[in-house]
């Protein structure tokens, strides 16, 4: 940054900003409340997920029990119902894979030739994006349901991976961030030097395009993770569930006659739920970190 | 803590959304008359031989290994197990599917209370001649009376829930309250512990329909009355006066723990003795011993408190059947599932895991009634539970619309825990919106 170049005026002005940060009071403690109200569900899970069902309901909520039952809560996570959680897992992981990845895939490819390409009816795709964008996925779900019933393809994964292959958001975003991240001089510069339109954009455009993937990449893949609604109305056979409708249906035991009340494995199978979504964002930080402030700085 | 009221409302609105749309788009579908076998003992038998897969959905949990013996004591069949929701969820679910022609599963848990909903729109199938018609001695009568309708049998009892009151005995020998032997003396234990101890309660209550149906069914009334499309629905009878006179009392002077029953709070009140007793069907012991590891050696059971002293009159409260949809493709091999489940081995394996039974010889068998439950300090249990089993008040029904009933049963009788109506107003707007409901189905109420 062209730091020598301010003028005085403006040097005064932004003098705290960077080597010494101007401290606001105000600033920090709502910050801080912020921090706190995150991290204080994280610690509940945490804290409770070292207590057995017996401690779970004796102690208090927010300190440790009387024993430290960590490690037998993950094992016993882990073999209840011979081990339908691990089948949960991978579930989760094929819905992720197949259908956050897919949305991927299909927002960079559709977001790309939606940037770069003109073709008539592009105005009225972006109305239509920007529409979808505004309807919530929950409110789809039913209408989904009725028809997949019709389609005879519910209590199937596909009913899951089909739905969260659609993201208008990731589109959106594609969209917005190709017509920025590729100068349209690189392409035509590409296409002078005979590369074919599938060339330019695999071996051009993509390297450009990675912080923005890895953003619609992480958004999706939360959003798959995380998905409750869908599943649990499409799904019927608990062999397909995802974790979250499962981890539902482990607390729903508490609520039968003869049912095996089990809130110490709801809570340690939410803690491991999470860890790789918490992986994954420490993971790929970095790329996104990149990909929000790309173009913000003229270099 | 664990389910948040939001997600259940969620839950809930999802299912209800998915019903209403189901129904809206599904209504002009017609009754399949695919269903291949229609009865006979022989096909039963051929069926097994033959084999094949059948889905069953229940979310009961002795179920489990139920079906593994019988996959094992047939290679043939496949039994596919799914836990399509709790009560109403599964209701729902299995209503839709019946509606959408699609997706229906060949036997089905359904509590007694929801069964003649479901028999009368003949949803379920009659079973009579599959063999169920030479059962009658094989269920204990309160259960086998709740599967007969209208000359048919349209389930077969898995367990059954004869009440008896369970409670915490360190809380009353602490405050030296005797165990109450009738409905008056209860109120006296409210008061006496509720005085002792400011945060601990006789029991929790905000309202629960079929608690409260059970205790009018206690108290000789018979609200409801069902003769074909005829339907009579008196929530002001004897019976029913009898308990909101009492029952009031418990409200009036706050003696109720205003705790949902089955949430974390009332797994953790009836651990530390804040919730002392419970009034509720034979199959809680299972409960207690899983879910409230911290009563262990302190809970203990009585014979229900009686309305008059001297009386030994119970009732029961939950209890659960195995139903076969009309819409089954496989009805020989159901049955074949759902009498080993009720009447054959399965029965034995589930009363091992905890269950209580519709079986005349589980419930007899000396094995059952003398054993000691170290939970219950060593006490005979079975004894009292067998007991309250034998004393079930007769003439009992419910509405052939019951399910939805009881879903209303918060707007209406559930008012009377958090304002100023009475109970009696209570269920008599109950009663009324009942009535109003029947009719638009096609019932003649009243």
């Amino acid at each position: 940054m062209a730091v020598t170049t301010l003028r005085p005026q403006q040097r005064r002005h932004t003098s705290h900003s960077f080597a010494k940060p101007r401290r606001s009071v105000l600033l920090t403690v709502l910050t801080g409340i912020i921090l706190v109200y995150s991290l204080v569900p994280l610690a509940w899970l945490l804290i409770n997920s070292t207590k057995s069902q017996e401690d779970l309901l004796s102690s208090f909520g927010l300190w440790f029990g009387d024993g430290f039952s960590f490690f037998s809560n993950i094992k016993d996570t882990f073999t209840y119902d011979d081990g339908i959680f691990v089948r949960w897992f991978a579930n989760t992981l094929l819905y992720v894979v197949v259908g956050a990845g897919g949305a991927t895939v299909l927002a960079v490819m559709g977001g790309y030739a939606l940037a770069k390409f003109d073709f008539p009816g592009k105005k009225g795709i972006f109305a239509v994006v920007l529409g979808a964008v505004a309807v919530p996925g929950t409110a789809l779900a039913v209408p989904t349901f009725l028809m997949f019933s019709k389609m005879g393809i519910t209590d199937t994964p596909w009913a899951v991976i089909i739905p969260s292959l659609i993201s208008p958001f990731g589109l959106y975003l594609m969209w917005t961030f190709a017509t920025d991240a590729i100068p349209n001089e690189l392409m035509e510069a590409a296409k002078m030097d005979g590369a074919s339109e599938f060339r330019t954009f695999v071996q051009v455009s993509l390297p450009l395009l990675a912080p923005g993937i890895v953003t619609v990449l992480l958004f999706s893949m939360v959003a798959t993770w995380n998905n409750y609604f869908l599943p649990l109305i499409m799904l019927k056979d608990p062999d397909w569930y995802p974790l979250t409708v499962g981890l539902n249906s482990w607390s729903q035991q508490a609520l039968t006659a003869g049912g095996d009340v089990i809130f110490n494995l709801v809570i340690t199978g939410s803690l491991l739920t999470i860890v790789p979504l918490i992986a994954a964002f420490l993971l790929l930080q970095r790329y996104w970190q990149s990909g929000l402030s790309a173009g913000s700085v003229k270099e | 803590m664990i389910t948040t009221p939001r997600r259940r409302l969620l839950r809930a609105a999802a299912v209800t959304a998915v019903a209403a749309l189901a129904l809206s788009a599904c209504g002009g579908a017609s009754d399949d008359g695919k269903s291949s076998n229609t009865g006979g003992a022989k096909d039963v038998a051929a069926a097994l031989k033959k084999g094949g897969t059948i889905t069953v959905w229940a979310w009961e949990p002795t179920l489990k290994a139920v079906a593994k013996d019988f996959e094992a004591e047939h290679p043939n069949v496949k039994v596919k197990l799914v836990n399509a929701g709790t009560g109403n969820d599964q209701y729902t679910a299995l209503q839709n599917a019946v509606k959408a022609g699609k997706g229906v599963p060949d036997v089905a848990q359904i509590e007694y209370y929801a069964l003649p909903q479901f028999s009368l729109a003949k949803s379920v199938a009659d079973i009579s001649s599959f063999g169920a018609s030479g059962l009658d001695s094989t269920f204990t009568p309160g259960p086998w009376a709740s599967v007969k309708q209208n000359n048919g049998i349209y389930g077969l009892p898995m367990d059954s829930g004869p009440m008896a009151l369970f409670y915490n005995k360190e809380v009353f020998d602490k405050y030296k309250v005797a165990v109450p032997k009738t409905w008056d003396e209860y109120v006296t234990a409210a008061e006496k512990i509720h005085a002792a101890n400011p945060k601990a309660y006789i029991a929790n209550d905000i309202g629960d329909a079929g608690f409260t149906t059970s205790m009018i069914w206690q108290a000789g009334g018979q609200p409801f009355k069902v003769d074909g499309e005829k339907v009579s629905i008196n929530l002001g009878d004897a019976g029913s006066k009898r308990f909101a006179d009492t029952w009031q009392k418990l409200l009036d002077k706050k003696l109720l723990a205003p705790t949902a029953s089955w949430s974390d709070g009332w797994y953790k009140g009836l651990g530390d003795g804040t919730i002392a007793t419970l009034t509720l069907g034979a199959w809680m012991p299972a409960n207690l011993e899983s879910g409230v590891k911290a009563g262990a050696g302190k809970w203990r059971v009585a014979p229900m408190p009686q309305w008059e002293a001297g009386a030994n009159a119970t009732s029961e409260n939950g209890g659960s059947s195995l139903a076969i949809p009309t819409a089954s493709k496989n009805k020989a091999l159901a049955y074949a599932f759902a009498d080993y489940a009720t009447a054959g081995k399965g029965a034995q394996t589930r009363v091992d895991a905890g269950a209580f039974p519709a079986t005349t010889k589980q419930i007899n068998s000396p094995e059952f009634v003398n054993k000691k439950s170290d939970y219950f300090g060593g006490q005979e249990i079975n004894k009292v539970l067998a007991a309250s089993a034998e004393d079930v008040v007769k003439g009992w029904s419910y509405l052939p619309f019951q399910v939805y009933a009881n879903s209303i049963f918060n707007d209406t009788v559930g008012k009377a825990y958090v304002s100023k109506t009475t109970l009696a107003d209570g269920l008599q707007d109950w009663q009324k919106k009942s009535v109003s409901y029947g009719d638009q189905q096609g019932f003649t109420v009243n």
